[in-house]
């Protein structure tokens, strides 16, 4: 599976099956889920049996002719086929990625620690298995004992192989991935039926989409509204009888069908569906439609600093030199001093030594003795020629440098607050019992950040940045970076309790963890993105799993969310709008005689017909059959979502309304008027 | 015209300033703060706690809220009611009326209870100056004083932070009555007496005139009502002509005072809305949306009153404005108020609900009559009753901030507020009743033959009766196209222009339902706001103090009004406006 | 719940004490000291005797030699009002309207030659929403004036002067309409013929 790949809304894999699907979905059962469809669909049932008593030449009361009720029929149908088709289609996308995740999760036997086999899918939490290179892992679980490179790429579509060990960070394995090298022994952590996998099918497929909170609250306003207009309609045949006009039943069925919101009321589950598939696309697995829709809301974002805000590792950017030593000779030390140092500190000390022309090979490897970190020591280095080399925190330096019988210049101190106090991390370098002198790394704040963080301002969302880091240095990189906040020498408990102090205050929290002690934050934040890369409980703990493992990753979650609501409101409100010009189609046509002075076919409402539709019936099919076609012209939109804009809440309003506002008064206008030219110039209705 | 647009314009400026003095006073009243009168009154008011038997300071969350709120109007109904069926033997009844019938009485006490002060019946025929008095224009004080107490508890159910308390109903009626209803009252009953409202305790008497012919005069303690029928958007006239009658409203300052009286509290609450909540924007926002629709309602109807009826036309008259004459439709409208007055008054008491009128409705042009049910069509908050036309407003703001939201990407918040399925809920239901109940009676009224036993005239000018009926009191209006019902043309001693129960109950039973259901959505709303926490604002929150959120507003008012009501407005005044035939 | 209820029933007794009695009797008091003559009906005299209000139009029928006042739907009923419900496109208003136009010209078409259904003042021909609205247009008022005039043999500026003095302008010139109160005009003109 690509799950980047961008199909087309319409391509023809997608909506051969949707299309298929769409008349399933006309069984009055589905339809009852949604109540404007379901009224959408009754109708088109008793137009239909008026059609089909005017067709046997029965009576029914009404001056209509039968292909005027059969067109009305037809397109009221054509109405409740294109509302299943736009759910059809959004599903349909899913369903894609579901098979090729379904046909992943192939029955493999697995091998027990007690050297019995079990069929993957009977296991059980607390089993513990033996995977062997080559071999599938048969269901989600920790690694407890080995390390070995896996592939991973069924779900998160990277093709380089990951690594998974015990204890840590990386210990968590999901059902359905291949072990690649080594083996492993994992601790099965979830029943059969409820894996990741499972769960990710089913979210694709939309089969345990439950109704969001805001979707609720949307549906009972379109409910309420298609209540009113029922209202409306019924009370209108006594009235139009009152001033001597008939109404057929058809005709009040057309207007309506015309005036509930049907756009937004077939739209509106795939709308849901597609906002959870945008999130897929971008391998962020949202557990719950909710944490979908939170996102949107989010008033906080919490953000580690490395990896997310800086690059991973810090870089050398200077050598200081303590007095009376030359910066080539500091150079150098420190070049020996890391040669065995694989970080990627200790590898821009290297590089970063070469521009004061010295090469990594001029010695003898063999003549060298690494001395390699530790936590206890907390510094490392080499001996060599007689020579012992050491480089490592400043405190730690000073201590060695002590214990060996010397003692560190007045200037080392000075040296290294300054750096701490730019936001840099200054590592001491010494030679047997003489401080050479400092060198400088700094954080590398990634590219575009400030940019980013100015357009989440202008969201409306504060970002903290969360880093191990003293104050100094925090509040170093946070002013550079443009972050809003940040929290310092963070511990779990802190990042928690932040956490609960935001909330305490109104705001809506989210967060990216990996680590088993981010688990209590992922599970308190409102938005918790569990990285993929992580331990199992942080992925158990979050709301959202990241499949990339990609930290700012959360700032498009953030987006995706409010596009979510956003088309939601704009169609709704694009519905509501058309309504006007829906009545200045039908009620011109059903009252043009109406009051007509006698001999004359025209009566005064006649004037109200501003779009000059051609005639009665015309006018009526033609609202019709565009409250019909403007479901599909819409499912790009639905489907795609509405552009989300960091311009601010006033000025998105604006913008939205005078699109989707005042374009829903006019479009309709526009649309009528060109299908009654079709339908009556062209076709003669 | 230009004459009259001054006119309005002063208005205008007049009602922008009271604003802020009456809304900053009333925020003083409601939220503890020491106010002026309370040296005075504060005595009578600690007598009334204890003559009723409650604490003040006692919190009622919202149930215990609407419950005192019903049982209190319960009590009210009662009361009303017995007085009015007692009528032939309880004093002050210079002219001997019996008691009106039952159903009358029933939708009298209704309409009285409700704010509405529709009027099946005319004043100076029907009622005793007891009647009037004692029971009517109690109702006229204590009917707006509920309205008042209900849009504080709903904003202290905004505004609170913790707990559920949304404040004492028996507290907030008392102090709404002494401290705002009262005072104001009875400084503007002596200015109406001062220009000729009368306010005696004489007989009817005969009077012969000039060259001979007798006159029956009426009189009655009628500026104390008139003062209140204004102020308290009730609107039910002393006389059967309202306040076109020249002894309730005798010459242009009055009339004024009058039209300034109605909408004094309604408008300010919007200022003591935005004190309350701490945010003098939101208040601002909300009167600026209730102005804009305002002034174009006026804008309208002025306009339209400005040319003669096609019944004039056909009569050869032309009604030009020149010199001297006011010109335009002036049938049914008094020379003291000209056309700018009756059309700015016809505005100014259908956007809110009093239903006091200056002119018959009935004699409007289409365009002109059409404006006076496009707004009622808005449920009546654009200003609207007292106390009712904000808790209305609320409403609609909910749903505003429902779709506002949604366009900016954020779950709907309002003040901080989370707004959510239970709250989109209740503010459904609540901008549902309303053509609920009026489509419904309406199309009772017109389909059946009881319901067109009512009717004055046909064709589109009897629909617009009918509908006008149930608008009006579907909305706790009280204006009417009198002619509905009103062709039992009352004299002196016959009790009035009633007498059709079918119109009677229907129009009582909608008084009760569009009053009382609202009423315990909004306290329902105020209930579950009360506990919630208030989020920060941001640059991503939608500002609801925003032109822009203004505009949406506005929109989703008239839009739900227009999409409601359009085709019933069709057939009745638009479709008498669009032609100059006669029917 | 209970005590709710005998709260409801003291308090609604309460206030119509405080509101039904004591207020309106407040108002009645004061009034009736402040404003005797605008309480109790703005009453006039002639001659001693009370010939109406001067806020309530009165019948001036068949008397060519009085101004008129607007037509009346109630024929100049205070204690029994009502409108005339008149619909702006009803072929009863026309008629309604047509005869009153009728009644116009043929009291006043004599006396005004280029009098035309076209360019009657609209209060001449309308009647008023109290049905006994005091007051009719200046326009109304000078072309009754030339009847007046030759009615009574009075000059046709003097009477044009008495319309002036009976007119009421509008509130501080700007609020409301100018009328002329035919009643006091009427009066004005009855001392004037006998001066």
């Amino acid at each position: 599976m690509n799950p980047r790949r961008s199909a087309s809304v319409f391509s023809p894999e997608i909506l051969r099956p949707a299309v298929g699907a769409s008349f399933a979905k006309l069984d009055p059962r589905v339809q009852l889920g949604n109540p404007v469809m379901f009224i959408v669909e009754v109708g088109a049932l008793l137009t239909s049996i008026i059609w089909i008593v005017q067709a046997a030449g029965g009576s029914t009361g009404s001056n209509d002719p039968a292909w005027f009720t059969l067109t009305v029929a037809v397109w009221l149908w054509l109405t409740v086929v294109f509302a299943n088709l736009a759910e059809a289609l959004a599903e349909g996308r899913g369903k894609a990625q579901a098979d090729t995740l379904r046909s992943m999760r192939t029955d493999t036997v697995a091998t027990l620690r007690d050297g019995t086999t079990k069929p993957a899918g009977e296991l059980a939490p607390g089993d513990v298995v033996v995977i062997e290179a080559g071999e599938f892992i048969p269901g989600d679980g920790t690694v407890i004992e080995g390390i070995a490179s896996v592939d991973e790429s069924a779900i998160t579509g990277e093709s380089a192989p990951v690594i998974r060990e015990a204890g840590g960070d990386r210990s968590a394995v999901t059902g359905g991935t291949r072990v690649l090298s080594d083996h492993i022994v994992v601790e099965i952590t979830q029943e059969p039926g409820k894996t990741f996998l499972d769960r990710m099918i089913a979210l694709v497929e939309g089969a345990e989409r439950r109704k969001t909170p805001n979707e609720i609250a949307l549906g009972i306003l379109l409910a309420g509204m298609t209540l009113v207009f029922l209202i409306v309609v019924v009370s209108l045949r006594p009235f139009a009888l009152f001033s001597g006009t008939d109404v057929s039943t058809t005709t009040l069925i057309a207007l309506l069908i015309a005036l509930i919101p049907t756009t937004i009321g077939a739209l509106l589950s795939a709308i849901g569906i597609a906002g959870m598939d945008r999130l897929v696309r971008r391998n962020v697995l949202a557990l719950s439609g909710r944490a979908v829709e939170a996102s949107g809301d989010v008033d906080v974002l919490l953000l580690d600093k490395t990896g997310t805000i800086t690059l991973g590792n810090r870089e050398a950017t200077a050598f200081l030199p303590m007095p009376g030593v030359g910066e080539s000779e500091l150079a150098e030390a420190a070049q020996l001093a890391s040669l065995a140092d694989e970080t990627p500190e200790g590898r821009s000390i290297v590089v970063l030594a070469k521009q004061y022309g010295l090469r990594e090979h001029e010695f003898a490897p063999q003549s060298a003795e690494f001395v390699p970190f530790t936590a206890q020591t907390r510094m490392s280095g080499v001996n060599i020629n007689g020579d012992q080399l050491r480089k490592g925190a400043g405190d730690a330096i000073i201590d060695w440098i002590e214990s060996e019988g010397g003692s560190a210049p007045p200037e080392l101190r000075r040296e290294l607050d300054e750096i701490s106090s730019e936001g840099g991390t200054p590592l001491a370098v010494a030679r047997n019992n003489k401080v050479l002198g400092v060198i400088y790394l700094r954080d590398i704040i990634k590219d575009g950040m400030t940019e980013r963080f100015d357009q989440l301002r202008q969201m409306g969302i504060r970002t903290v940045m969360i880093t191990g880091d003293n104050r100094l240095t925090a509040a170093k990189i946070a002013k550079e970076s443009g972050v809003d906040d940040f929290l310092a020498e963070a511990t779990p408990e802190a990042k928690l309790a932040l956490i609960k102090q935001e909330q305490s205050e109104g705001r809506l929290v989210a967060m990216t963890g990996d680590g088993t002690n981010d688990a209590p934050a992922l599970a308190q934040a409102d938005v918790g993105v569990a990285m993929n890369t992580g331990t199992q409980a942080a992925r158990e703990a979050g709301n959202m799993v990241d499949l990339d493992s990609n930290p700012t990753k959360l700032i498009e979650i953030v987006e995706v969310g409010k596009q979510l609501l956003i088309t939601r409101g704009a169609l709704t409100t694009f519905s509501i709008a058309n309504d006007i010009a829906k009545y200045f189609a039908i009620l011109p046509a059903i009252f043009a005689a109406t009051y007509a002075v006698s001999g004359s076919t025209s009566g005064p409402l006649d004037k109200l017909n501003l779009m000059n539709l051609g005639s009665p019936n015309s006018a009526i099919i033609s609202a019709i059959i565009f409250n019909a076609l403007v479901i599909p012209l819409l499912v790009p939109i639905a489907l795609r979502g509405v552009t989300y804009r960091p311009i601010g809440a006033t000025a998105l309003l604006r913008r939205n309304m005078l699109i989707y506002g005042l374009g829903g008064i006019i479009a309709p206008f526009i649309g009528i008027k060109l299908i009654d030219l079709i339908i009556h110039n062209l076709l003669g209705a | 015209m230009l004459q009259g647009w001054i006119q309005i314009a002063i208005f205008f400026a007049a009602l922008v300033a009271i604003v802020p003095l009456l809304g900053g006073y009333m925020a003083r009243v409601f939220s503890g703060q020491p106010v002026l009168l309370e040296r005075v009154l504060g005595p009578v008011e600690r007598l009334i706690y204890a003559a009723i038997r409650v604490k003040p300071d006692r919190g009622q969350d919202w149930k215990a809220y609407a419950r005192s709120v019903v049982l209190f109007s319960i009590a009210s109904f009662v009361g009303l009611y017995a007085i009015m069926r007692l009528q032939g033997s309880l004093p002050w009844n210079p002219e001997g009326f019996k008691a009106p019938p039952w159903d009358l009485s029933f939708n009298t006490t209704a309409s009285f209870v409700t704010n509405t002060n529709w009027q099946y019946y005319g004043g100076e025929t029907t009622m005793s100056y007891f009647t009037q008095m004692v029971g009517l224009a109690v109702q006229n004080f204590v009917s707006a004083a509920v309205g008042i107490a209900v849009v504080i508890a709903v904003i202290r159910g905004i505004v609170s932070r913790s707990g559920t308390s949304l404040g004492n109903f028996w507290q907030d009626l008392t102090r709404a009555t002494l401290y705002v209803l009262l005072p104001i009252a009875f400084v503007a009953a002596l200015v109406l007496v001062s220009q000729g409202v009368i306010q005696n305790f004489s007989s009817y008497s005969d009077v012969t005139g000039v060259v001979g012919s007798v006159q029956h005069f009426a009189f009655g303690p009628v500026a104390s009502q008139e003062a209140i029928k204004e102020l308290g958007t009730n609107g039910g006239g002393f006389f059967n002509v309202n306040s076109a009658m020249p002894f309730e409203n005798s010459n242009g300052l009055t009339n004024f005072l009058e039209m300034l009286l109605v909408l004094s509290i309604p408008a300010a609450l919007t200022f003591t809305y935005g004190r309350m909540v701490g945010n003098r924007r939101q208040g601002w926002a909300l009167f600026a949306a209730m102005s804009v629709m305002f002034i174009a309602a006026v804008a309208v109807v002025y306009t339209a009153e400005s040319n003669p009826t096609p019944a004039m036309t056909a009569a050869g008259v032309n009604a030009q404005t020149t010199d001297g004459t006011t010109g335009g439709n002036l049938l049914d409208k008094e020379q003291r108020f000209g056309i700018a007055n009756s059309a700015l008054f016809n505005a100014v008491t259908t956007v809110t609900s009093c239903g006091a009128v200056n002119s018959a409705m009935e004699s409007f042009t289409g365009i002109g009559g059409a404006v006076p049910m496009a707004n009622m069509g808005t449920s009546e908050v654009i200003f609207g009753g007292v106390g009712s036309g904000l808790y209305g407003m609320l409403l609609f703001v909910i749903l505003a901030v429902f779709i506002g939201g949604l366009m900016v990407g954020r779950t709907p918040e309002y003040l901080g507020k989370k707004i959510e399925a239970r709250e989109i809920k209740l503010a459904t239901l609540g901008a549902l009743y309303m053509p609920f109940a009026v489509l419904i009676a309406t199309g009772l009224g017109i389909a059946t033959e009881y319901g067109k036993k009512s009717l004055y005239s046909g064709g589109p000018q009897g629909f617009s009766e009918t509908l006008y009926a149930y608008m009006s009191q579907g909305n706790n209006n009280g204006s009417a196209f009198a002619g509905y019902t009103g062709f039992i043309q009352p004299e002196a001693g016959n009790a009035g222009s009633f007498g059709i129960t079918f119109a009677d109950l229907l129009g009582g039973g909608t008084m009760i339902f569009v009053r009382f259901v609202p009423i315990l959505i909004v306290l329902a709303i105020a209930g579950s706001l009360a506990g919630k926490k208030v989020a920060p604002t941001g640059l991503g929150t939608l500002r609801t103090d925003s032109p822009t959120f203004v505009v949406l507003l506005i929109g989703i008012v008239v839009l739900i009004g227009a999409l409601t009501f359009f085709p019933a407005l069709l057939l009745g005044p638009v479709v008498q406006g669009l032609t100059q035939e006669l029917f | 719940m209970r005590k709710d209820i005998l709260t409801s029933f003291l308090a609604i007794i309460v206030f119509t004490v405080l509101c039904g009695i004591l207020y309106p009797l407040a108002v009645t008091g004061v009034s009736q000291v402040a404003f005797n003559n605008a309480a109790n009906g703005s009453q006039i005299e002639s001659n001693g005797k009370v010939v109406g209000s001067k806020l309530i139009a009165q019948s001036f029928e068949g008397r060519r030699d009085y101004f008129q006042p607007r037509p009346s739907q109630t024929d100049y009923n205070p204690a029994g009002t009502y409108f005339n419900n008149a619909g702006p496109n009803n072929t009863d208003t026309r008629d309604l309207i047509a005869g009153n136009v009728k009644a116009y010209l043929a009291l006043e078409g004599r006396y005004n030659a280029d009098l035309s259904a076209e360019n009657v003042p609209v209060d001449a021909v309308t009647g008023s929403a109290s049905g006994v609205d005091p007051h009719i247009s200046q326009k109304n008022a000078e072309i009754q004036a030339h009847r007046i005039a030759a009615v009574r043999k009075l000059p046709l500026p003097t009477v044009t002067q008495l319309i002036k003095d009976n007119t009421d302008g509008r509130f501080i010139g700007l609020i409301g309409e100018s009328g002329v109160n035919v009643l006091e005009l009427n009066l004005a003109l009855d001392k004037e013929s006998s001066r």
